[in-house]
């Protein structure tokens, strides 16, 4: 270790692998995961999470599972929270998956189109 | 690093080592792999929890679901329905007694609600065999802030400042045993980690030791800087094979990131750590006996003055401090001298760690802020004592210390009001003990300890806690005589005075301490020749309930001096004369027809 800069470089990249252990999040993505939801490809849209979530380098944030909400219609989907504030996607697929953390997560713009119509 | 949705944390601290955590970790790491779950879920060794008695326990984060007495089978479930699903499963949570409601997550447990964790921030959280998530946890961070931006004299004013004392047993100001050290005349000057925990019931120096091995070697590198020391001994119980194991992993890892060795964070700085296995004597655990088991001479204690912090290792200044003192050291660096003292009570500041064990629900480590009272530890955090029985007190301070009666259970624990009860912190040991306990067998089991444990170098500890313990044997054996509790006294108090090293000099304080708050136990023992608590064997009658026995004659084949007799069928009868109260009757009756009366 030849600086203490060097440690907190390698401490923030080390930080992203170990975030999901704080009980802190600012964030809180939510994919449901029942028979139904893993059924509709819910699987392929944590991996897709997972791994857009490294490229943009996002902290603080907790991607978690749940079962199925009841809305098995419009499986795969999956919760973003905020604070308080609560925002349902529906019929989510990979591609949408990425934009959602890109314009979601990372921009703090909700995609309106995609929300839970009833909600 | 790859990022992982979910983290499975599994125990692997001594405890759930000993309720086979490893088979539960290799089923869910099959489990996993058989629904591919590889790449999201990652599998994670750590250091003790605390919760031991309900081990092997596991937790999952994000969620921070707590699971608890896992087997190899519940694998499958938690990853079929928990890691892929997000369902928790519900049976494997855990209830606490006395409630109607199971716990999800573990920060719902009071287990965990109510404590401070400072030394134990890592310990449960982190794989300790990993450099890299000690790093991630802010680790080596207050190591480079104060090679970097502090003097050594800062460092030495912020340890001072903060107020810690020494956990190892009599609570020294850390800050100053360090100045002292750093201001001595003589060179090299030396840093040793005291790892001997010899305390029966205490295990907390160990957990630190397994579960987060670089805090200690951070903290004694900290140190190093600001006493003007290259040199480190950590001095580990042969008997924690595991803790070496990770001390030696730990540092290998540390000099491979250049964080041990020469030139550390480029400022120059050199400082190794190296480590000695001890043979596990008690008296060991007493500075200069450790200082001279280092040097490779026979453990035994020495005069003092001088102190370590004057003449220690080969004569040479040494600051030698306690594992869990260590390991406040970095987070105290990090977050500031009036951080940590705004922590805990005016004289006593931070928290400190404690092993409950005995007869209490939960069994293992809870680290609380100093002064919190005995009550909030015993009974909300340990959940108050099984099978509806009574609470009668609480040892303090192992062999060193005493016990604390029912009626003090308010007190808010730090050194001061300890030392008022007549008992001490020592290093955390905490021993729950109810009505069926006899206080004075229990102060014979410490005596006991303290006269094997001793080193006999000088005449007081060596024949004086022997005497103190014949005494002590005739009592229980109903064989005391007036006179005995005032020959105790007296004994007590001339060991106190005149043994060479703290061992002896503290060893009568179990049989002081239980004379102070149950001297009527002692003369009931004495004059009337009962135990109060139906505790001391060769005090009780053995009496066949002639109206459960059913004759079958069990007992009077098993019994060794034919004391029982009685037709086939018929109740049977032990003639108390006969009997030597062996007790083999009692535990074999099938019928429960065997009582023991006072
Ligand atoms: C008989 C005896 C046994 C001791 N055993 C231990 C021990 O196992 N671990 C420990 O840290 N200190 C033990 N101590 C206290 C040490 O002598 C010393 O005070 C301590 O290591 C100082 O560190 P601290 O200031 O961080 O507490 C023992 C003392 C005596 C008299
Ligand atoms: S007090 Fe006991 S342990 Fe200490 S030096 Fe004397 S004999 Fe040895
Ligand atoms: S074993 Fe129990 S039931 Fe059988 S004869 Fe003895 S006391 Fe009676
Ligand atoms: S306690 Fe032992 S000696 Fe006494 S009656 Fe029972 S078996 Fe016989
Ligand atoms: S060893 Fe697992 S909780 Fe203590």
């Amino acid at each position: 270790m030849k600086s203490l800069d060097e440690l907190d470089k390698l401490r923030q990249k080390l930080q992203q692998d170990m975030q999901v252990r704080d009980n802190d999040h600012e964030v809180r993505v939510t994919v449901s995961m029942g028979t139904c939801g893993i059924a509709a490809g819910a699987r392929e849209i944590v991996q897709a999470m997972l791994e857009e979530l490294k490229e943009q380098g996002l902290n603080n944030v907790a991607l978690t599972q749940t079962s199925c909400v009841g809305l098995c219609q419009h499986e795969p989907l999956l919760e973003v929270a905020r604070g308080g504030e609560k925002t349902t996607y529906i019929n989510v697929d990979r591609e949408k998956a990425r934009e959602i953390v890109r314009k979601h997560l990372v921009q703090g713009q909700v995609i309106k189109d995609w929300t839970n119509p009833e909600k | 690093m790859e990022m992982y949705r979910s983290h499975v944390l599994v125990c692997a601290g001594a405890g759930c080592i000993s309720s086979a955590c490893k088979s539960v970790q290799t089923a869910l790491m099959e489990h996993i792999d058989k629904h591919g779950l590889g790449k999201e879920v990652k599998v994670v060794e750590t250091g003790c929890m605390g919760p031991c008695d309900l081990g092997p326990v596991v937790m999952i984060f994000p969620d921070g679901v707590f699971y608890r007495k896992l087997k190899p089978e519940d694998a499958a479930e938690i990853v079929s329905e928990h890691l892929l699903k997000g369902k928790v499963v519900q049976r494997l949570l855990h209830q606490p007694v006395g409630q109607t409601e199971k716990v999800t997550s573990f920060d719902q447990l009071d287990f965990f609600k109510r404590q401070t964790r400072i030394a134990l921030r890592n310990t449960g959280v982190i794989n300790p065999e990993s450099v890299e998530e000690y790093i991630a946890r802010d680790g080596y961070r207050a190591l480079g802030q104060a090679l970097s931006q502090m003097t050594p004299q800062q460092v030495v004013d912020t340890i001072k400042e903060s107020g810690l004392r020494g956990r190892g047993g009599a609570g020294f100001p850390t800050g100053l045993k360090w100045e002292f050290t750093a201001r001595a005349t003589g060179s090299p000057k030396y840093v040793v980690c005291n790892a001997d925990e010899g305390d029966p019931g205490a295990f907390m120096d160990r957990s630190i030791l397994e579960g987060d091995p670089h805090s200690v070697l951070e903290a004694m590198a900290i140190c190093g800087y600001a006493i003007g020391a290259a040199k480190g001994y950590i001095y580990v119980r042969a008997e924690y094979p595991l803790a070496v194991e990770r001390l030696e992993t730990a540092i290998a890892k540390a000099r491979e990131y250049g964080l041990l060795g020469t030139n550390i964070f480029g400022t120059g700085f050199d400082f190794d750590v190296e480590i000695r296995v001890g043979a596990g004597a008690f008296v060991c655990g007493e500075e200069t006996a450790l200082l001279a088991s280092i040097e490779g001479q026979r453990g035994e204690p020495r005069p003092k003055p001088p102190f370590p912090a004057q003449a220690g290792l080969w004569g040479k200044p040494t600051v030698i401090n306690n594992v869990e003192t260590w390991a406040n050291v970095p987070p105290i660096i990090l977050k500031g001298a009036q951080w940590f003292a705004s922590i805990g009570t005016e004289k006593s500041k931070g928290t400190k760690v404690f092993a409950l064990a005995g007869k209490v629900n939960n069994t293992g480590l809870v680290e609380v802020p100093m002064g919190t009272t005995l009550r909030e530890i015993i009974f909300d955090i340990g959940g108050g004592i099984p099978g509806g029985k009574k609470f009668k007190a609480v040892q303090t301070g192992g062999p060193s210390g005493g016990c604390i009666p029912a009626e003090y259970l308010d007190t808010p624990v730090d050194y001061e009001s300890l030392s008022k009860l007549g008992t001490i912190m020592g290093s955390g040991g905490m021993i729950i003990v109810d009505e069926d306990t006899c206080m004075v067998d229990l102060a014979k089991f410490f005596l006991e300890f303290v006269q094997e444990e001793s080193c006999g170098k000088c005449a007081p500890c060596r024949i004086g806690t022997k005497r103190m313990l014949e005494i002590l044997e005739r009592i229980t054996t109903g064989r005391g005589r007036e006179g005995d509790i005032e020959l105790l006294e007296e004994l007590s108090q001339v060991i106190k005075s005149s043994a060479l090293c703290g061992l002896g000099q503290t060893a009568p304080n179990p049989v002081l301490s239980t004379l102070r708050y149950f001297r009527s136990e002692y003369e009931s023992h004495i004059r009337d020749k009962k135990c109060p608590a139906g505790a001391c064997r060769s005090m009780l009658a053995y009496y066949i309930n002639p109206e459960a026995c059913k004759g079958c004659g069990l007992c009077s084949k098993l019994c060794p001096t034919e004391a029982i007799t009685g037709e086939k069928k018929q109740p049977h009868v032990i003639d108390p004369d006969k009997c030597i109260k062996c007790g083999t009757c009692f535990e074999k009756c099938k019928f429960n027809a065997i009582t023991t009366v006072n």
